[in-house]
């Protein structure tokens, strides 16, 4: 016997149901189901008078069958129908048919709104929530063109009653999410927001969603909803746990509203008013304190809630990335639940540390859970949660850790699950490249993960370490003699076969002195894999074979043998074959010298962005990838292959930490290089955040800022708010992220003055709308060294009236500085090169910073030089050296700074090859301890 | 919240909700799909997993699973909550509440999910309103098909595995 429900059943619905639960196989089931379509058309058909019961019955009965996952191509007009009942269950069904088996039928969708039509003008609570739940459900477009208009009305007016005004809110929402142009708020937005005031708990709980969702694309329309939403959690925050009676959920006060109000002032910067962002941090505090409040209730439901909010403060936390206190006091609380017995905590734990770790607030504090994370990646038994902590270990990432980490990631490959190996191989070829300081261990590295999953080592990972080992001559030999040794076990990979191909055929002369690894050694090894590798493995090794012969002759009778053999020469692949022939013709009639030009080491590979580094990002999709952290460490790892005498090819821009003092724009200092500065840089953020000065029409020399950074704002005021974000590569500038984001419409031509730069500009858009960001990218060659930035002049109409502001560009000449790495010997010997008068300039000048060593080493970095170690005898001192790459030359530079901290003075000498550039650094970097 | 599925353990969906405008194909194939995944997951997994590019919060409560997939910016927690408390309203209102009931009764499932949730959103979290909404629209029914019927299952069976 059926179950029947309470209300009302309907018992042929529920013999039909047992029907079908009753069938023994598909086959019967649909027997049945076709046997009940038939009986419901003849009776939709026949009988005209089908009472409103039969026809709800009926519409019911199809919906069942839909929801089965069969097709249901007739009923709707009878659903239609059944809108207009009088009866409050026909009407109910047949809105749920509508619901789900909406229709594009033109004439069924005006015969459905003008019911929705009319019963939103009922004035009947009950059948006006029907009508606004059935255009939720829709949400068609069609829905939102009949009824966008009339449900703000309803939302906002006087005499409505609650539960018509919650339906309303969320039906609003769903019609904006779908045709947000359809959704005008204009005058009722102030309305809107005040509903975060109403009495009504369910009010504000369905109102919140909207106003989020539109303070998300109208920020400054909504911002009045931060102060209301500050004071309205801080009530809730602070309401005893059951003042807020059926509103509150296993002793938690209101806890799907507060995860709202949090999530809502995440569309905001921190409130601007001390009162409200004071009540705020409180409310804030008050939530961290909770969590360490022995629990009201054991029961899963109440700690699940409680810690959704905290979980949602804590998103908060991160997202102002303004109050050191509180991001240490989140991660404090994260690496508690690290270890928490819950599954889902240690989840949502790993997940959220991932973000703190790109704050440079809290990475340090977050960097000291890396056993506890570690310990995670190998003993989840989850994994989901294993997932998470690798995600995390790679965001922890820096260089005091990568060999660590790089380790254990590797370790973990071995029995990691299929699903993830192949993004675990990327991150892992990507930190090892980042964070390499000697390129043996990031050999190692590459050629472990070849062994470990090779299956999973993308093109671009072998590629990529090809591509450092050409540049990079001081690994060689290194490389060629590991990847010698690799190939000696019995089974491997065959990328390993690839890289060991050529990589023996560029270098194997650089192992060929020892006898095991002598050249016909070399290349008995390499040709016992050929015959087991793909057709584009062994063409690559006839090209490495080729090689050989060129360095070494002696091989020469060998290979020319195995070229001229029928399964080579007559091979039935064209690009084998034709491979075969060519070489087998040049190593026979070419000279020497002819072979050995055209056999010539390869040239270093041309400067690009990481392509590991864009696969990854492509896999995960934009965001996903902390990209700011990974640039973050590309200045670290910045020598892996740049720097050196051969022209660096590094494929890593130059792209110092992103300052965190992107707004502490300082009042205007002079140029003169004696006086001091009171430009702030980015690793000053602790002694003088706050000091913000006023802003200036022309920022003249705001720009000395920018000399140890590449990005931030560069001028702001009423109107207009110009970042920088800039890329340097050897003597090429690139600032992708010149942009604007204005409050008014404004047209925005250009114009640069330039002298020893050749500086092109792309155009942008003539018109700026409020708000709105516009970005100009412009490319900057350095010709010669130089020493006055460039102007940019911009012109726009704000208002009718033409504005016109004048701004340095952060251009400075040690913006195309390499790093060069040296020796102590090196540098001793370069630095009495170096000793004529004109070549060296040097200042002696007070310190207007503190003389913190973190400090200073950052700005050392920030200026794009190598920072020396050991170098100096005194340890107090810093060594830096860098090639300023212009068109015209490259000019040798060497700094030294030595700090006199008890007289809080510094003495900074520069030395190079051209007395300008001496001069213009010298000036330049007085300015910035 | 994208969508809300409910499905046995024998992969049978008993409801689903879409918040999202995606076709019939579609729908089907993702709620098969998915509901195999989480299927082949293990008991004391975590609640919480990314499958493609959704986030997914399930929990299974006796023979049922209730799964929601949110947004990126959705709170896991307070998720399991939302199906937490979904379950209660069913159960206040069924009287210990049974796969069978959802079954035979889907419709007045689909009633107090749209109480509760509305375009994927709380829209009235307090048990008592809701509750008395849908009671509130019982009483505007004829009462004269209703019956009585013997519980199918122990009422043990509302319990989270």
């Amino acid at each position: 016997m059926p179950a029947v429900s309470k209300g009302d059943g309907m018992r042929g619905l529920a013999v039909f149901i047992s029907d079908i639960r009753n069938c023994k196989s598909k086959e019967a089931e649909i027997k049945r189901i076709n046997k009940e379509l038939a009986n419901i058309r003849s009776k939709f058909k026949g009988d005209k008078a089908l009472d409103g019961y039969s026809k709800k019955k009926y519409v019911c009965k199809l919906l069942f069958i839909f929801l089965l996952g069969h097709d249901i191509d007739f009923g709707h007009m009878e659903a239609v129908n059944l809108l207009s009942s009088n009866k409050y269950t026909e009407k109910q069904i047949g809105y749920l048919f509508i619901s789900v088996l909406v229709n594009s039928n033109s004439e069924l969708i005006r015969l459905i709104n003008n019911a929705i039509k009319n019963d939103l003008s009922s004035r009947n609570p009950t059948f006006m929530c029907l009508a606004l739940h059935c255009i939720a459900n829709v949400g068609s477009r069609e829905m939102a063109e009949a009824f966008a208009g009339e449900i703000p009305r309803i939302l906002v007016a006087g005499d409505t009653m609650d539960s018509v005004k919650q339906s309303a809110a969320l039906c609003l929402l769903r019609l904006y999410k779908a045709s947000p142009d359809l959704v005008l708020m204009g005058e009722w937005t102030s309305r809107v927001v005040h509903l975060l005031n109403d009495q009504h708990m369910g009010v504000v709980t369905a109102a919140i969603s909207l106003i989020t969702c539109l303070s998300q694309k109208n920020p400054d329309e909504f911002k009045t909803c931060v102060s209301l939403a500050v004071s309205r959690l801080s009530r809730i925050v602070s309401s005893a746990s059951t003042d807020l009676q059926d509103y509150t959920y296993y002793f938690v006060p209101a806890p799907w509203l507060s995860c709202k109000l949090l999530r809502l002032l995440q569309c905001y910067p921190p409130p601007e008013d001390g009162a409200v962002k004071g009540r705020l941090v409180e409310c804030l505090e008050t939530i961290l304190n909770k969590a360490q409040e022995p629990p009201k209730s054991k029961k899963v439901q109440h700690s699940n809630a409680k810690n959704a909010i905290l979980f949602e403060a804590i998103s908060l936390i991160i997202h102002y990335d303004s109050e050191p206190n509180l991001l240490v006091r989140a991660c404090n609380q994260l690496g508690q639940f690290l270890q928490h017995r819950e599954t889902n905590l240690r989840y949502l734990a790993l997940e959220s540390m991932c973000t703190l770790a790109s704050s440079e607030f809290s990475h340090e504090a977050v960097k000291t859970h890396i056993e506890t994370v570690i310990n995670a990646l190998k003993t989840e038994r989850d994994v989901s949660v294993r997932q998470r902590a690798a995600d995390l270990l790679y965001a922890m990432c820096d260089r005091s850790n990568a060999k660590q980490i790089v380790a254990e990631m590797l370790s973990y490959l071995e029995t990691a699950d299929y699903s993830i190996r192949e993004e675990m191989v990327l991150k892992v070829a990507i930190l090892a490249e980042k964070y390499a300081v000697d390129y043996s261990w990031y050999v190692d590295t590459i050629l472990n993960l070849i062994r470990i999953a090779g299956d999973y080592v993308s093109e671009e990972v072998w590629y990529r370490v090809i591509q450092i080992v050409i540049n990079r001559d001081d690994v060689q030999g290194y490389a060629a003699k590991t990847v010698f040794e690799a190939l000696q076990a019995p089974a491997c990979h065959e990328n390993m076969v690839k890289v060991g191909g050529y990589i023996l055929g560029e270098f194997g002369n650089l192992i060929a002195g020892d006898p095991r690894s002598s050249p016909l050694v070399q290349f008995n090894l390499l040709h016992s894999k050929f015959h087991l590798c793909s057709v584009p493995t062994r063409a690559l090794l006839l090209s490495a074979y080729i090689k050989f012969i060129n360095l070494f002759p002696e091989t020469k009778a060998t290979i020319q043998e195995v070229l001229r053999s029928d399964s080579q020469i007559r091979n039935s692949d064209v690009e084998l074959q034709q491979r075969a022939v060519e070489y087998l013709k040049l190593s026979s009639i070419a000279s020497t010298d002819v072979l050995a030009t055209v056999l010539e080491e390869m040239p270093p590979f041309p400067e690009r962005e990481s392509s590991i580094l864009a696969k990854l990002k492509k896999k995960k999709g934009p965001g996903v990838v902390p990209v700011s952290e990974l640039e973050d460490g590309k200045r670290e790892g910045g020598e892996l292959n740049g720097g050196g005498d051969r022209g660096p090819d590094s494929a890593m821009s130059s792209t110092p930490s992103p300052s965190a003092d992107l707004l502490g724009l300082r009042s205007a200092a002079p140029v003169s290089a004696a006086a001091p500065s009171a430009g702030s840089l980015l690793v000053d953020v602790f002694s003088e955040s706050g000091a913000g000065g006023p802003a200036a029409a022309v920022n003249d020399d705001g720009f000395l800022r920018f000399v140890c950074k590449n990005n931030g704002v560069l001028f702001e005021n009423q109107l207009l708010q110009i970042g920088i974000k800039s890329e340097y590569r050897q003597n090429l500038g690139e600032l992708p992220g010149f942009s604007a984001s204005a409050v008014p419409p404004l047209s925005v031509p250009s114009g640069l003055g330039d002298g020893d730069l050749n500086v092109q500009t792309k155009p942008v858009e003539p018109l700026v709308e409020g708000g709105a960001q516009v970005q100009q990218v412009l490319n900057i060659e350095c010709i010669t060294d130089f020493s006055e930035a460039p102007q940019l002049n911009i012109k726009f109409r704000y208002g009718g009236a033409l504005q016109n502001i004048t701004l340095k560009l952060p251009v400075t000449i040690n913006k195309f500085f390499q790093p060069t790495e040296m020796a102590a010997t090196d540098f001793f010997q370069r630095w009495k090169q170096l000793s004529q008068p004109q070549q060296e300039a040097q200042k002696i000048f007070k310190a207007n910073h503190g003389m913190d060593t973190e400090v200073l080493k950052a700005k050392l970095l920030g200026l794009g030089t190598a920072l020396l170690e050991n170098v100096d005898p005194n340890p107090e001192n810093y060594v830096c050296a860098g090639v300023v790459q212009t068109k015209s030359q490259q000019v040798g530079v060497l700094l030294r700074l030595e700090p006199n901290a008890q007289a809080q003075m510094y003495r900074l000498t520069l030395r190079s090859s051209k007395d300008t550039v001496s001069k213009r650094l010298c000036d330049l970097l007085a300015e910035q301890f | 919240m994208r969508f809300m599925l409910l499905f046995s353990r024998q992969g049978k969906l008993r409801l689903q909700k879409w918040y999202v405008p995606l076709g019939d194909q579609e729908k089907r194939r993702l709620g098969r799909e998915l509901v195999q995944t989480i299927l082949g997951r293990k008991a004391k997994m975590c609640s919480f997993l990314e499958w493609r590019d959704l986030k997914v919060v399930y929990k299974r409560y006796a023979s049922l699973y209730f799964c929601c997939a949110i947004e990126e910016q959705d709170n896991e927690l307070i998720t399991l909550e939302v199906i937490h408390r979904y379950v209660e309203l069913l159960d206040k209102y069924f009287g210990s509440v049974c796969e069978l009931d959802i079954i035979f009764n889907f419709e007045k499932a689909y009633f107090i999910l749209d109480e509760f949730l509305l375009g994927g959103e709380a829209q009235e979290t307090s048990k008592k309103s809701v509750l008395k909404a849908i009671e509130q629209a019982d009483q505007l029914t004829s009462t004269c098909y209703q019956q009585a019927s013997p519980r199918i299952t122990s009422p043990t069976c509302y319990e989270h595995a």
